[in-house]
């Protein structure tokens, strides 16, 4: 078999290696990736680039295609940015903008859209909704945005070999987790932030994540899902200031993943994606899974 | 694994394993048949069994067999495809014992051959094996061009089969032999490189002595 090794396992080491070679943690996975995948820098870069491109096409479909809900209300996504757009927001244009778009895209998903997973199909509103909209405000280079991607990649590539990128591994924290996370580590690489401050983001997400279930109602991927993507939007936008802002994570962040990994294995199955425990198993929970699969075909 | 398989695949949600992954184990069996598929019967277990509606892995797993890609905007409508294309399928539900939670068997009517009769897993992250044709147990995840050669066990059936390959210039990944009975039926599963002489030399190893089938699948990265 021609099996290629990755040449770092945790975070540290992969920002050793990039400090070494004096790049960013998004360079120096795109230099890693063209040997290992041994491929050309343009036909990787130009692969990256299509997803970027389907992410952007998956934010204009969520916010322009009718929704085909099961369960949750149809077209929130669509809802929430005309309320953004009468200056009603809270969180105003911007940032409210990010809300209407990571909901948009995991309504998308859910309606049996075309989604670009990052990491995964039920987190995959975080990621476009956070890099598309921070890159309209700072008007970020696209090759930046691709090498930001990278840096994304590196860190999800960890975790996924750490603490899972499975819900039914990990929880919710290891989906929505690993969004956020990925997410937040772009971000502060595209506004200059230190490699030591991009491993920083990662930590404070998942610290603020830790925990977090996977119970999705009718094991359908639209409740809690669907919110909990314009959440890991935020978060990661939240610790993406936080880390540029000098704040630092007293827990390294490779033991902040063993320990997000402790919290995924000790949770009761119920817990971890099938839908047997939590919101699932709530008397309406019941109820919306017997009127899907009781049905008569 | 790399960088896409974290940043992608790009697909029709809204799972990647009970869609995405569903929809590559129609893929395989549509690539093995080689030819449209006229009726098909799909039987859930587990975890497919009980989720499908929800996930459309019915309608994954329809337009896999229709040849239709994960990422396709078509694979919603597979089912009014299958009618316009004329494929018939029925789907059922029956538990397999003991396998893995995300199991389909799909057996699809063949014109003037037996039916090909496969078992599938979807294992997570879009990813699938194949863990048996026609009663044969393999293992096989698609990623690369695949044989599958039946053949009676017989002395240097290896080396006449890798003789034709390196004939070719393809370059062999990997490989597993099976041999259900000694001198009786045994299976070759051979990975490659390049997957472009596909059917090529599928036609030049049916040509040598003892060997009774070949399948080919073609890479199935997305």
């Amino acid at each position: 078999m021609n099996i290629k090794v990755i040449k770092y396992t945790t975070l540290k080491e992969l920002k050793e290696l990039a400090d070494k070679n004096n790049l960013s943690i998004g360079e120096y996975v795109l230099e890693e990736q063209i040997l290992s995948m041994e491929i050309s820098r343009d036909e990787i870069i130009n692969r990256m680039r299509k997803q970027y491109q389907v992410m952007k096409e998956s934010i204009n479909d969520g916010l322009n295609k009718p929704t085909k809900l099961k369960i949750e209300d149809q077209d929130q996504g669509k809802m929430f940015l005309k309320y953004v757009e009468s200056g009603k927001s809270i969180f105003g244009d911007t940032i409210g903008k990010v809300i209407a778009r990571a909901i948009a895209v995991a309504e998308l998903n859910a309606s049996m859209g075309r989604i670009c997973a990052s990491p995964t199909a039920g987190s995959c509103g975080i990621f476009p909704a956070v890099i598309v909209t921070m890159s309209e405000k700072f008007n970020f280079k696209e090759e930046d945005i691709i090498k930001s991607m990278f840096a994304a990649a590196g860190i999800g590539i960890v975790i996924a070999n750490t603490m899972s990128i499975a819900g039914a591994i990990g929880g919710c924290q290891a989906e929505c987790g690993a969004a956020t996370a990925m997410a937040a580590a772009a971000l502060t690489e595209l506004l200059g932030g230190s490699n030591d401050k991009i491993l920083n983001a990662v930590a404070i997400s998942i610290k603020n994540i830790e925990g977090l279930v996977c119970d999705p109602v009718a094991s359908l991927v639209e409740c809690p899902c669907i919110k909990r993507n314009a959440h890991g939007a935020i978060s990661a936008i939240l610790v993406a200031d936080m880390a540029i802002s000098g704040m630092n994570t007293v827990i390294p962040v490779d033991e902040v993943l063993t320990a997000a990994k402790s919290a995924g294995s000790k949770m009761d199955s119920g817990f971890r994606e099938t839908a047997e425990g939590g919101l699932a198993k709530t008397e309406t929970g019941k109820y919306f899974w017997d009127k899907i699969f009781s049905s008569k075909k | 694994m790399n960088v896409f398989d974290i940043i992608g695949p790009v697909m029709i949600g809204p799972s990647s394993s009970h869609t995405a992954g569903a929809c590559r184990i129609g893929l395989f069996v549509r690539m093995i048949v080689n030819k449209p598929i006229k009726s098909a019967r799909i039987i859930l277990s587990g975890s497919f069994a009980k989720t499908y509606k929800g996930h459309g892995t019915d309608r994954a797993l329809v337009a896999g067999l229709l040849n239709i890609l994960p990422d396709d905007l078509r694979l919603p409508n597979s089912f009014e495809i299958a009618k316009s294309e004329g494929m018939d399928f029925t789907i059922e539900c029956e538990d397999i014992e003991l396998a893995h939670p995300n199991t389909v068997r799909i057996i699809a009517k063949r014109e003037g051959k037996e039916d090909l009769d496969v078992v599938g897993e979807s294992v997570g992250g879009g990813n699938i094996k194949i863990v048996n044709v026609n009663g044969i147990k393999i293992d096989i995840d698609g990623k690369y061009g695949t044989y599958i050669i039946g053949h009676t066990d017989k002395v240097g059936m290896i080396s006449k089969i890798t003789e034709v390959l390196s004939k070719h210039n393809v370059n062999v990944n990997g490989m597993n032999l099976y041999r259900l009975q000694k001198d009786g039926d045994a299976i070759l599963i051979v990975q490659v490189d390049d997957d472009t002489m596909g059917e090529k030399v599928k036609e030049e190893l049916l040509k040598i002595e003892f060997i009774n089938f070949v399948h080919f699948g073609k890479a199935m990265r997305f």
